[in-house]
């Protein structure tokens, strides 16, 4: 196999997995979690907890 | 003289494509943290854009964050009990499988720091190979230990881990969030102790360090950089190479800030695809292989030809 199609085998098997990924994700609630994370001052990150 | 006029034309040309790539960072920052509000009153934004996942280095206790950072979000996720971080996990993998380090190269607002910082006139430092390589492993295992490891493992007694990276070393959060809320906010200021100012040394360590050496976080920390480089050889954003123009000059690699050996692994892991190769190259062996971007070069030469 040429490395061209072996590079794009990879790139849309990786699409995929990452689409896959993102569906399961959010279906599972993460998008939420994320951003109640979010919306709130990480005091780890600015150096305080 | 016609040497002379090819030399000037080559320097416009490469300060021409420093000006345009300068100008796509800058957007890029202030696109990322366009809450301008945020600096004014001291405090993050919280709307539902949050919780996206933005494609850089961008703490989101930044004041004008409108998006989540990934390293963030990966850590919180698995802090918070999800075996598996799917959804800033696949969205990463989306993100690399188009754009690759290209990220690295053209929108990051840290990376565009370290742009900065590289133009300050001090004498600059040549890594030795023998050292670079080792150390380009480092942001490997910063990946592995403090952003996945860590969070993973080291719970507290309710099941909670911590964002080790953000906590210890990330010196985007200390530079974005961490400094603009303590002077803006002086409740969290009372706040501030001994971790704070080990973040501020690390923040002032790794900005000397990139006075000297260019793009020296990317090159040897960046957590996000070794998740990205692991797409770079096929991604869809790529550099490309005619060896048939190539006269081994070296022009390529002395330009390059990430110290690539263009000339025998342009698609790398370590490559941003910032392009600068292509633009100080004097026989117009390199480009870019973007896919829009090749179209439009093969209509325009077809033109060419038919004029």
């Amino acid at each position: 196999m040429s490395e061209k199609k072996h590079a794009r085998l990879l790139r849309i098997a990786a699409a995929a997995v990452g689409a896959a990924f993102v569906a399961a994700g959010l279906w599972q609630g993460q998008y939420e979690a994320v951003l109640q994370k979010a919306v709130r001052i990480c005091l780890e990150c600015i150096g305080i907890g | 003289m016609p040497g002379m006029h090819r030399h000037r034309v080559e320097e416009d040309r490469v300060r021409r494509h420093g000006r345009l790539r300068t100008a796509v960072q800058l957007a890029a920052a202030v696109f990322f943290n366009g809450y301008a509000a945020g600096f004014v009153k001291g405090k993050i934004f919280t709307g539902g854009t949050k919780g996206f996942c933005v494609p850089v280095l961008n703490c989101y206790s930044c004041p004008g964050a409108l998006g989540a950072c990934p390293i963030g979000a990966l850590q919180s996720l698995l802090g918070g009990g999800s075996r598996i971080p799917f959804y800033a996990l696949g969205l990463l993998m989306l993100f690399g499988v188009v754009c690759g380090r290209l990220l690295c190269g053209f929108l990051c607002p840290f990376g565009f720091l370290q742009d900065l910082l590289h133009r300050i006139p001090v004498k600059k430092v040549q890594v030795p190979k023998r050292l670079d390589r080792p150390l380009r492993l480092v942001k490997y295992i910063v990946l592995v230990v403090l952003v996945v490891g860590l969070p993973l493992l080291a719970t507290n007694t309710y099941g909670i881990g911590t964002p080790w990276f953000c906590k210890l070393l990330c010196p985007a959060g200390t530079l974005e969030g961490g400094i603009p809320l303590m002077v803006l906010n002086g409740s969290l200021r009372a706040l501030a102790g001994t971790l704070f100012r080990w973040k501020v040394l690390v923040l002032l360590t790794v900005v000397i360090a990139c006075l000297l050496i260019h793009r020296f976080f990317c090159r040897y920390l960046c957590p996000l950089g070794a998740i990205y480089s692991l797409f770079n050889r096929f991604a869809l954003c790529r550099m490309k190479l005619d060896r048939t123009k190539c006269v081994s000059c070296g022009r390529c690699e002395s330009a390059c800030p990430m110290a690539v050996d263009v000339t025998r692994d342009i698609n790398g892991p370590e490559c941003i695809r910032c392009g600068k190769c292509a633009a100080v190259c004097p026989t117009d062996a390199i480009s870019h292989d973007w896919p829009l971007h090749s179209h439009v070069e093969s209509q325009k030469s077809k033109i060419h030809k038919q004029t």
